[in-house]
């Protein structure tokens, strides 16, 4: 309700030609990191690409591209080098509540409950208790953790680990969610378990998604649209697939099959 | 079930050898001083420093009090110390771990009186505070202020920077992702503060004193010195070695206890 009020607003004030107002704009963004003092590193090259507003946007590429690098630009952790971040036309500064990280590593508050974590954006912002423990329970049952609350993060196994990281996300009320490799470190089945689960997660509460993988597979069953990125530094777009499969998709799929095979193909000339 | 709880046997060596050390190491000291090759006016054999207990149990002569008074005069004045400079050093620690103002107005200070040992303040507390309570309270606060700076700064430092980059995200303001997540974070080298603290207070309240004071454990032993009673010597450190293992051991069991509900 309250995005599409904001998106019509936009279209009115910004004068675009359609309802597709792109939610996040990158515009040539190159970044350079100084290593140990005196080494420069060019880790993104020109990078340009829009985000749809509730597009499931997948960035594919394999390890030390620069990936989480672009991930933390667009979350405001890092400044890019040139080039800038817009987010509903705003250029992005600094890390705000607009923007939902999920790290790769979890990262969740050891000495507290599965509660504790996923209520701590609102707490943080000062909710009153009883309204964000109503927030933070939604969002416990949305990724199926319920019955959990009251357990701590070392009593859970990784995929529920990645479950609150996602619940604590959804409850701090972003607009864009950027997971970055979210699932790496789970064993193939559960990965798989849980790219279903992001699936309907993602469609029973739409967000605009930037979600970061080097796994072709996962890339396919979730994306709307990849953005490959060169395997090499700098990390430069290589291209872009729209993926217009029927949801939810199938591996075995023929024209899953097909795209996999593309996508491979493309990218092993690139490495 | 599906842990069965299964009984380790210790190795009888482990149960044993430990006796057969602390056996062979009294009856050695017992024997060479019975002999008399370390003469009884240099060292006190094992028997006399126990004969010499069961009598300071009840009498206060030659020295003034009984053994339960020293050890009380001590205690107190190691605790009040030691509370004070928990209170004292662990927030400043902390503090100057995280943020960049204390850290840069503190540390020079911090480093400049760190390397003095506190026992060098003793003359210019016997100045301030004469041979009372509060001067032993100054120089064992200080002693304990060190590690309980150093332990807490470190733990802070140690908080791990993609957490407080989490946090950032969620727009926690500096003094949040400090109360939440540094203080958390630096818990269990706080802890290990709450140890080598106690330490530092326990061996600098007998340096104290040894020099300045009417009454304790430190006072006990310099007694001994000046009275030429190697007994009461002995008897006043094995009374410091007890008590101080006794409250170690009490410290650390408090920790695990306080440790295991916050990492659970
Ligand atoms: N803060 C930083 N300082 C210096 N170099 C960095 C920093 N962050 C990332 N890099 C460098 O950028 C390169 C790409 O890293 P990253 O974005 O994490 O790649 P990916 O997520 O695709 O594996 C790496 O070689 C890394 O050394
Ligand atoms: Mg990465």
């Amino acid at each position: 309700m309250k995005s599409a009020d904001y998106a019509s607003s936009q279209y009115i004030c910004l004068e675009r030609d359609n309802m597709n107002t792109p939610k996040i704009v990158c515009q040539n963004i190159s970044k350079i990191f100084i290593q140990k003092g005196t080494q420069r590193v060019h880790v993104l090259q020109d990078i340009s690409l829009e985000v749809r507003d509730n597009e499931f946007l997948v960035i594919l590429g394999p390890g030390q591209c620069g990936k989480s690098t672009l991930l933390r630009i667009i979350a405001g952790l890092e400044t890019p080098s040139e080039g800038t971040v817009l987010l509903d036309g705003q250029t992005v500064t600094k890390p705000g509540p607009d923007r939902g990280l999920v790290f790769q590593s979890y990262m969740l508050f050891a000495w507290r409950t599965v509660m504790g974590n996923v209520e701590m954006g609102p707490k943080l912002n000062g909710v009153p208790k009883a309204e964000r423990r109503k927030i933070a329970q939604h969002y416990i049952n949305l990724v199926g953790l319920q019955k959990f609350e009251n357990h701590y993060p070392h009593q859970l196994s990784g995929g529920m680990k990645q479950r609150v990281g996602i619940a604590r996300a959804y409850a701090n009320g972003p607009q864009v969610m950027l997971l970055d490799e979210p699932f790496g470190q789970l064993d193939a089945q559960t990965r798989i378990f849980m790219e279903q689960e992001t699936e309907r997660i993602w469609q029973t509460e739409k967000r605009t998604v930037l979600f970061v993988t080097n796994n072709i597979d996962e890339a396919i069953f979730l994306a709307d649209r990849i953005v490959s990125l060169e395997g090499k530094l700098p990390g430069r777009m290589a291209s872009v697939y729209d993926i217009d499969l029927p949801r939810p998709r199938e591996h075995t799929d023929m024209k899953f099959l097909h795209l996999r095979q593309m996508i491979t193909d493309a990218s092993t000339l690139t490495l | 079930m599906a842990y069965e709880s299964v009984k380790v046997e210790k190795p009888l060596s482990l149960i044993l050898l430990p006796i057969l050390s602390v056996f062979t190491f009294f009856s050695a000291w017992e024997l060479i001083v019975d002999t008399g090759i370390v003469p009884s006016t240099m060292l006190a054999a094992p028997s006399a420093v126990i004969k010499l207990f069961l009598i300071k149990l009840t009498d206060p002569n030659p020295d003034g009090a009984i053994l339960a008074a020293h050890a009380w005069t001590s205690g107190k004045e190691a605790f009040i110390g030691y509370l004070l400079s928990l209170a004292f050093g662990l927030p400043l620690g902390l503090l100057m771990g995280w943020f960049t103002v204390v850290r840069g107005l503190a540390r020079p200070i911090f480093e400049l009186i760190r390397p003095i040992p506190p026992i060098a303040w003793i003359p210019l507390t016997i100045f301030w505070f004469g041979i009372g309570i509060e001067g032993k309270v100054f120089i064992i606060w200080l002693g304990g202020v060190v590690p309980c700076v150093i332990n807490a700064f470190v733990g802070v430092r140690m908080t791990n920077p993609t957490l407080i980059q989490m946090a950032r995200t969620y727009g926690a303001s500096d003094w949040q992702i400090f109360v939440q997540l540094c203080i958390p974070s630096a818990l269990p080298m706080v802890f290990g503060a709450l140890q080598i603290a106690l330490v530092c207070c326990w061996v600098n309240l007998v340096g104290a004193e040894l020099l300045a004071a009417d009454q304790g454990l430190g006072y006990l032993i310099s007694m001994g010195r000046r009275l030429a009673l190697p007994d009461m010597v002995v008897l006043g450190m094995v009374c410091v070695g007890f008590v101080g293992a006794v409250i170690g051991y009490a410290i650390e069991r408090l920790e695990c206890r306080l440790l295991a509900g916050i990492r659970r």
